[in-house]
């Protein structure tokens, strides 16, 4: 069911289906997410919460169906647009996925060069991004040193510095401590303010509560249900 | 382009053993190619000397008047490839003949008469890949009715020119596969450098790099693995030539000929090849194992 409007939506997706192999991992989706819309992804462990997200950014391909990302049809893109089509959003990765041999800044910088950015500008926003999440004094330190925490946060200032027009975030807090993820959520709640579309996967309530927007519920694949919880509400549906 | 560049040094740095080896490897080639090369430019130069001498004699039938003997030398002037027509007399050759024998001169006191033959001493260019012609021409200087006898003694070069030919297809046999060994051993490096960067490459992906953002930092890389390892090569031969010229100039074969290294032209040009060569082997890798 489609409730959105094609000027307002940034992602629609029609009757998605996509497997591995044998295994169905998403059935039959269809949704839309308007821009600057907030919207949790919930569902338990291999409900197809993370393969959703992979099929917006093109790390998977879809089995069957169709998604649009700010108009462009995903099934159309040219290889060589993929790369501009991956600059319109900011990943956050449940496993980080920072450059080991690279230090805090190098990893969060990579966006910026890799976007042409000038080098200027580039020091500029990152030490700014970087004093945003309380890492001003490791900018030089090599991302294995870091601990869990700190690089969730050098995850998160390299989705957010480029300014994408989406955030993806998977399970964006799931090993950081309380103090931790408030900070991340401050952020993506700045990143929302500033006119993102950020997309959270994650199957933490307490998380959703406190934050607040669209959930979708996913369950085997399927998508169950969509409802708006409002923020520090203890709403029926937990 | 700052930031490919500081990539790339930085990666070279970081994959430093796997790099060492390389450079090494190119360096080993560009020093057997260079050495071939130097080989080649100072064989040629004397086999030019050589070939600049080719002389061959045209002894005259006996009786020939002095009015004659002017057309017979321009009849000779004009044929192909010969650039010099020297008439020699009976009694100069006689002369010289006594000159260059002066211990056995005994033998010319009981001649009566004079037996060596007029001539004419022909010099000609030795054709570059074929020594059959200066053969043809013989033959066609031996046609004129006042010639009695053709001779040219320095057959051996022409044996040697088509020994040195041989020898020359063999160095571009050999250079050919050294290029592509080297090639190859490039490509490996790159490959090896891309697996450990595979991680590193799929994030770059990830957030949006191009092909051409990933792609260039390799290339820059093999690049600078060609250039470092034509410098170290041609160093080593510059080195090894100087040491070899410094005992030729003690001994016998300084007066022959002069030794020269490989000219500038020819150095940069082994230059760009190694390049060339870096650049081809980053190129294969990328496109087998950097598919996206």
């Amino acid at each position: 069911m489609i409730d959105g409007d094609e000027k307002s939506s940034i992602i629609r997706m029609f009757h998605v289906h996509h497997n591995y192999g044998a295994k169905r991992a998403l059935i039959d989706i269809t949704l839309d997410i308007a821009k600057n819309e907030y919207v949790f992804i919930t569902g338990p462990s291999g409900a197809g919460k993370t393969t959703l997200l992979k099929l917006f950014y093109l790390a998977e391909s879809v089995s069957e169906g169709q998604i649009l990302i700010d108009g462009i049809n995903l099934a159309r893109i040219p290889h060589k647009r993929i790369p501009f089509l991956r600059r319109k959003f900011g990943i956050i990765f449940q496993d980080y996925k920072l450059i080991p041999s690279r230090t805090a800044f190098d990893n969060v910088a990579l966006v910026l060069e890799a976007a042409g950015k000038k080098r200027r500008l580039i020091q500029k926003k990152v030490k700014s991004m970087l004093r945003l999440v309380g890492m001003e004094d490791r900018y030089n330190t090599l991302t294995p040193s870091l601990s869990g925490g700190e690089q969730q946060r050098v995850a998160v200032a390299r989705a957010v510095v480029g300014d994408p027009k989406i955030i993806l975030a998977d399970e964006p807090t799931g090993s950081l401590d309380a103090d931790s993820a408030g900070v991340i959520m401050d952020l993506l709640r700045g990143v929302h303010i500033r006119g993102a579309t950020v997309i959270i996967a994650t199957h933490d309530k307490d998380l959703i509560r406190k934050t607040g927007g669209r959930v979708l519920f996913l369950k085997q694949g399927r998508l169950e249900g969509s409802a708006f919880v409002e923020k520090q509400h203890d709403d029926a549906i937990f | 382009m700052t930031l490919f560049f500081r990539r790339a040094i930085e990666d070279i740095l970081k994959n430093r053993f796997v790099n060492i080896v390389t450079i090494i490897t190119i360096s080993l080639s560009i020093l057997i190619v260079s050495t071939f090369i130097l080989f080649f430019i100072n064989t040629s130069e004397i086999m030019n000397v050589w070939k600049k001498g080719v002389r061959v004699m045209a002894y005259l039938k006996p009786g020939i008047g002095t009015s004659k003997l002017a057309d017979i030398k321009q009849s000779l002037k004009v044929m192909p490839g010969v650039f010099e027509v020297r008439f020699i007399s009976k009694q100069e050759a006689l002369q010289t003949l006594k000159a260059q024998m002066k211990r056995q001169s005994s033998l010319f006191e009981s001649l009566s008469k004079n037996p060596l033959p007029d001539a004419f001493e022909i010099r000609i260019l030795a054709p570059e890949n074929n020594w059959e012609k200066i053969e043809s021409l013989a033959v066609q200087i031996e046609s004129l009715d006042q010639i009695e006898e053709v001779e040219y003694g320095q057959k051996w070069l022409g044996r040697i020119i088509h020994f040195f030919n041989l020898f020359r297809l063999a160095g571009y046999a050999l250079c050919g596969i050294f290029f592509i060994a080297t090639v190859f051993i490039v490509a490996n490096t790159i490959r090896l450098v891309i697996y450990s960067r595979s991680e590193e490459v799929e994030i770059m992906r990830l957030v949006g790099a191009t092909d051409k953002f990933i792609k260039i930092p390799f290339y820059i890389q093999s690049i600078i693995q060609g250039a470092l390892g034509a410098f170290i090569g041609l160093a080593v031969l510059f080195v090894s030539f100087l040491v070899l010229n410094a005992s030729v100039k003690q001994g016998y074969f300084s007066s022959l000929f002069q030794i020269r290294f490989i000219p500038p032209a020819v150095l940069l040009s082994v230059i760009g090849c190694s390049m060339l060569i870096g650049w081809l082997g980053c190129y294969l890798s990328l496109k087998q194992y950097l598919k996206i």
